[in-house]
Parts: structure tokens; sequence; C-alpha cells
């Protein structure tokens, strides 16, 4: 469950603030699938930052899972991130020369829950991520941009985090590799174990999502549900990644 | 975060860029394998010294002529000059308790001939027996100089082998005669040779009895030296300050300014060995600086890593990893760069230390103590070095390291 209350960001000092956001409220209940959908300069990044972890709101409260967040240390912050979030980002961030299965399991090394079947959990999540098992052991700089966001899927999936943040994840895919990816987002929301926030500037990208949350200068300017999601595999029947 | 899962991610960011790596590490190997190299000289060096003096005599004191002056050591004791110590002085000091053997010694220079026509000019010691014993000489042929020869004022003399060789080549010179200032020796005996020890070849000298030495040779009765023996080194102490009462009461002079000194071998080692210590500090912080260089080196390397790896330490930070493990991270690097390296530089430091002792004929050893000394310095080194790379790395902000191109 992620609650934010009055949620302000600024930028500088004095004389030369810059609001990014202002007055964010809105609540999002566990498995649904929202999408943060805005311009540039909306202020979505920021959003999505502060809903991460990765950055803290000058002004309001940011409660997850019924805590609030403001008074976390940097360490408690990182331990938070590592349980209960999954990045994914529009450039992968996928340590190149490193293996597939080295990649997903990487955000176990800095978990202290017991990990005694690392391997079985990444093969888990790559599976849930649909990534096939011939590419496993192949080194991540040695795939293509689907199969590479596939990868950071099931790294942002391997902790089984009550969310996931994916910040422009089909940004560097063509159209057919990134419906491939809103396909299994959907798939991820229809099994209902995580929620799932999208942060997007592509309306086509928002549909994909049950709720859509529009947001322009740093302010909400609408919530709505999204009654006839966009289904991907109708349109794109063939695309292998 | 697990120790292993540590040393994992740390081996592998290594094994990436393994010419980079390598090349880093040759700093640090070089810097402490001459560092081993330079100090296993220098104790070799020490050791070599040291096994010299002692081989002069060990529990050896020495009564000299004269004072010797602060500062201007035993070099310039101006010995022999002075005429202050007498053949009394030997029944004196045989008196003193824990004194072994009494050794007087009265040299001078003389122009030796033999009677192969070959002539030499060396150092001729008038002795009585207790030399051999406390002076640790070894005949190689014939006998040493004997009480009786002392009682009869024989004319005999035992050559030094350098003595033996330039006067007789390879013929056997005992029984043959040499003149030691235009009088007749017989040769009754050869010693074995020593080696030169410090500022004195003894080998290149000519013993003949004391007495014929002081009667017939010099026509003096003074003493050049008196050596003592003591039973056991712990009480050098006390026979060195009771030789010096006694000496001061029969030559009537005050304790405080008195006509004679005496040196023991640990005054003499000492000197030496202050001269070879400040070698091998020396020698060791040249190599000392070679290893700052590659401490530096591995600076530059971790900085450079940093800056290429911003985006990799800002998804470590998304995804969970706390500020300590990225510094642990990256100190680890550091710190593997240099103990590798370090353990190689020892390995070559040995190496080397073996060359120059088959190579060189020094006693260079690898102690114990200079491989501690250089994983202790290596260690440090991948610490400080590294640290400030690690925690710019930590202070990132994850957001614009995510961001970073």
């Amino acid at each position: 469950m992620i609650e934010l209350r009055s949620i302000t960001k600024t930028y500088g000092e004095s004389k030369n603030v810059v609001t990014v956001l202002q007055e964010v409220t809105c609540t999002i209940a566990d498995g649904e699938f929202v999408a943060i959908m805005g311009p540039s300069g909306s202020g979505k990044s920021t959003l999505m930052h502060i809903i991460g972890l990765l950055d803290s709101p000058t002004c309001g409260e940011y409660i997850l899972d019924g805590v609030s967040v403001a008074s976390r240390s940097g360490d408690d912050l990182a331990r938070i991130r590592n349980e209960k979030i999954g990045f994914i980002f529009q450039a992968f961030n996928l340590l190149p020369r490193a293996t597939v299965l080295r990649n997903v399991m990487l955000p176990l090394i800095y978990g202290t829950r017991d990990s005694g079947s690392r391997l079985e959990r990444a093969q888990v999540a790559l599976r849930a991520a649909g990534l096939g098992e011939e590419r496993w052991q192949n080194r991540s700089n040695q795939l293509s941009g689907g199969q590479m966001q596939r990868v950071a899927v099931a790294r942002a999936l391997v902790t089984d985090p009550a969310v996931l943040l994916a910040d422009e994840p089909t940004g560097n895919l063509d159209t057919a590799t990134g419906d491939v990816v809103l396909e299994s987002f959907q798939a991820l929301h229809d099994q209902g174990n995580h929620t799932i926030v999208l942060i997007t500037h592509e309306q086509y990208v928002a549909e994909h999502a049950a709720r859509i949350i529009s947001i322009r200068d740093g302010r909400i300017v609408e919530d709505k549900k999204n009654g006839h999601r966009r289904a991907v595999r109708s349109i794109t029947p063939a695309v292998s990644v | 975060m697990r120790t292993f899962d540590l040393f994992s991610e740390s081996c592998r960011a290594l094994t990436i860029n393994k010419i980079r790596s390598g090349l880093t590490m040759l700093g640090i190997v070089i810097g402490i394998a001459s560092v081993i190299t330079m100090i296993s000289i220098g104790q070799g060096a020490q050791t070599m010294i040291q096994s010299s003096i002692e081989g002069l005599g060990s529990n050896l004191l020495t009564v000299m002529p004269g004072v010797i002056q602060p500062g201007r050591g035993i070099v310039s004791s101006g010995r022999g000059a002075a005429q202050t110590l007498k053949n009394s002085d030997i029944e004196a000091l045989k008196g003193i308790p824990g004194v072994a053997a009494v050794s007087p010694e009265s040299s001078r220079r003389f122009q030796i001939v033999a009677s192969t026509g070959q002539n030499t000019n060396s150092t001729v010691i008038g002795v009585l027996p207790a030399y051999e014993h406390v002076r640790s000489v070894f005949s190689e042929q014939g006998s040493f100089v004997a009480d009786a020869h002392n009682r009869s004022m024989s004319r005999v003399a035992v050559l030094g082998p350098t003595v033996a060789q330039d006067l007789f080549g390879d013929a056997n010179p005992i029984d043959k005669t040499v003149r030691i200032n235009k009088v007749n020796f017989k040769v009754i005996g050869v010693l074995k040779a020593k080696g030169t020890a410090g500022f004195f070849n003894p080998d290149d000298t000519v013993f003949v009895p004391l007495s014929t030495m002081q009667k017939i040779l010099a026509g003096a009765d003074f003493l050049s030296l008196i050596a003592l023996s003591v039973e056991d080194k712990d009480q050098m102490p006390r026979v060195q300050e009771d030789a010096h009462i006694t000496l001061a009461q029969e030559h009537g002079t005050s304790l405080e300014s008195p006509d004679f000194s005496i040196v023991s071998q640990a005054d003499i080692l000492g000197a030496l060995t202050q001269i070879t210590v400040v070698f091998t500090l020396f020698l060791a912080s040249i190599a000392g600086i070679s290893l700052l260089v590659g401490g530096i080196g591995i600076m530059n390397m971790m900085l450079t890593t940093v800056t290429e790896r911003t985006r990799e330490i800002g998804l470590r930070k998304a995804i969970g990893a706390r500020n300590r493990d990225i510094i642990a991270q990256f100190l680890l690097e550091s710190v593997l760069l240099t103990v590798i390296g370090g353990l190689i530089g020892v390995a070559i430091g040995i190496a080397a230390a073996l060359v120059v002792r088959v190579g060189f004929n020094i006693a260079a050893e690898v102690s114990l103590f200079s491989i501690l000394l250089a994983g202790g310095v290596s260690t440090t080194i991948g610490v400080l070095f590294g640290f400030y790379p690690a925690w710019r790395a930590a202070r990132l902000n994850p957001i614009e390291a995510l961001r970073y191109e």
C-alpha cells in the first residue's frame, strides 16, 4: 500500500526555488497496475524516485505499507528498497560483462533474508519475466534490447518485492519489443502479487495499465480507471525475444 | 552483505579489466620486491660484518694505550703512539676474576726478506701462546709460538698465510729462514686464512715471541695492546670495569683520565652495525618511494574505475546496497590488488635475494620480519589509497548516478 500525502518537492534555495511536485496526494493499493503519465518536466520521475525511496520529499508524508518513511536512516531505506521495491529502468542498467543469472541474483547479495536457494529464485524470476533458459549463461551485453529488459524485470522480481517501479521501460525498445515487455507486466498484474507503477510519457503505453494518473507541472490533473485495458497479445502475435 | 559475496563481486570487477589490474598491480609488485631485496641485502651485510668481528675472537676486551678521543672513533686512536702499557700490566690483569686469558701484543711494521729473495712489508706482532686461543687463530702447518720460545727469546716466526704466499709462493716455508729487520728467524708455522676483518688483515702478519720482539726487534718493553678474553659474555661489563680500575691503580692515574682505553667487541660491533643499519634504511627508503608511486597508481586506477562504473554504483544503491557495502566493495578491490601484488613482490624479492646471494656472494637473507613488513605495508597502501575512491563511490547520489552517461 502506497500512500502519498501532500507530497511537495522543491529544489534550490530561496529565490531560485523550483517546485517539481506540489501537494501530490494519492493512494495506490496492493496489486494495482498504475501508470503515471505526463510530459517530460512534469515531475513524474521525481515522483517515482520518491516512491522508490531514492529521494525524499521536501514536505508531506509518504507511508509505505503503513510505515512513514520520513525518519528512516539511509541504511534502513536501502534495506526497504532491497526488500520491497523492484526497479526497472529505461536504460536497463545491467552489469554488462556479468551473466544473465549473475545480474538477476545481484539484489539478493544485499538482502538479509536467507538466500540458500538464490539460483532457484533467479530461475523462477527469469521464467516469470519470460526469458528463455538458453540465454541464462549469456553475458548481458550479448542480448538484444528486449532480452535485456526481461533480465531487468527478472532482477526486479527476484526479491519478490511488493512494488515494481518501471521508469519508461519501453523507452529504449521498438514498439513490438516494448509490447512484449508491457504484456509481461500485464501477466504479472493478473497474478496479483505485485503493485506495478509504470512511469511513461506515452498515452499508448499508459493504456496498458488498469489505472492512469496524469501529472502535469507537478500536480495530479487526472486519476481514472482504465476500463478497457489495451491488450497487446492480439496486435503483436509473434515477437520472439 | 556476506563476505563471500563481497569477495566474489570485487574479484569479478578486477578480472573484467585484466590488463589494467595487472599493470596497476605491477607498481606494488616492484615496490614490495625492491623493499624486500634491499632489506635482505642490508641484513646480509650486517650478518657478514658481525660474523667477521666475532671471528676476531669472541668475549674479547682490548686494552689500548692512550685515550680514544670521543667522536674520533677507534680508527684514529693513535695506537702504538702512546707507550703506556707495560709488561707488569699483564700479571695485574690476570688477577681479575672472570678473565680467562691475557694476550699482550707488541707490534710494529718491518721489512721481511725470505731466503728465496722475495720480500714484503708486513706487521710483526710479538705474542704469548695465549694469543692463539684469545684471537682464535689456527695453524695450517707447524706450530704456534710456545712458552719455551718466549723464555729463551727464540728467533722463531709464525707466518700469516698472505705473508707465506708472498715470500714462499707454493713452497713449504717450514724450517726456512726469514730476515726481519736484518735478524734471521726460523719459520715454525703457518696460520690458516681468516679473511679480512674490518680495518685489519690478520692474514698479513708475522708472529714472533713477545720477548724476542721487545728485546731484539723493537728494543723497548712497551706493549701495543693487551687482549683479554672473558670467561662468560655476561661478565664483560664487570670485567671491563675491573680492568679499568686495576690499570688505573697500576699506572697511578685517576679513573677519569686514564692513559689507556678499553674497548669491547660489542663497542666495535655497535659502531659497524650502526653503519649497516643506516645503509639498510637508506636502501629501503629508496625502495619505499617506488612503493608509494605504486600506491598512487592504485588510487588513480580506482578513481577511474569509480567514474566508469557510476551507473553500476547507482544501480547497486537502488537495489539495496548500503553506503558501507559500496565502500567495502571498492576498498576490497584496491586491497586485493595490493595484497596480490605484495605476494608476488615477496616471491620476486626472495628470488632476487637468492640471486644476490649466489651471484654476488653477499649473505642476503629474507627474514620473516621483512615479509610481514611487506605484507602489512601493502595492505595499508591498499586501504589508504583505496579509501578515497571508495568513499567517492559511496557518496554518489543514486539518482544522478543512474542517469550518468
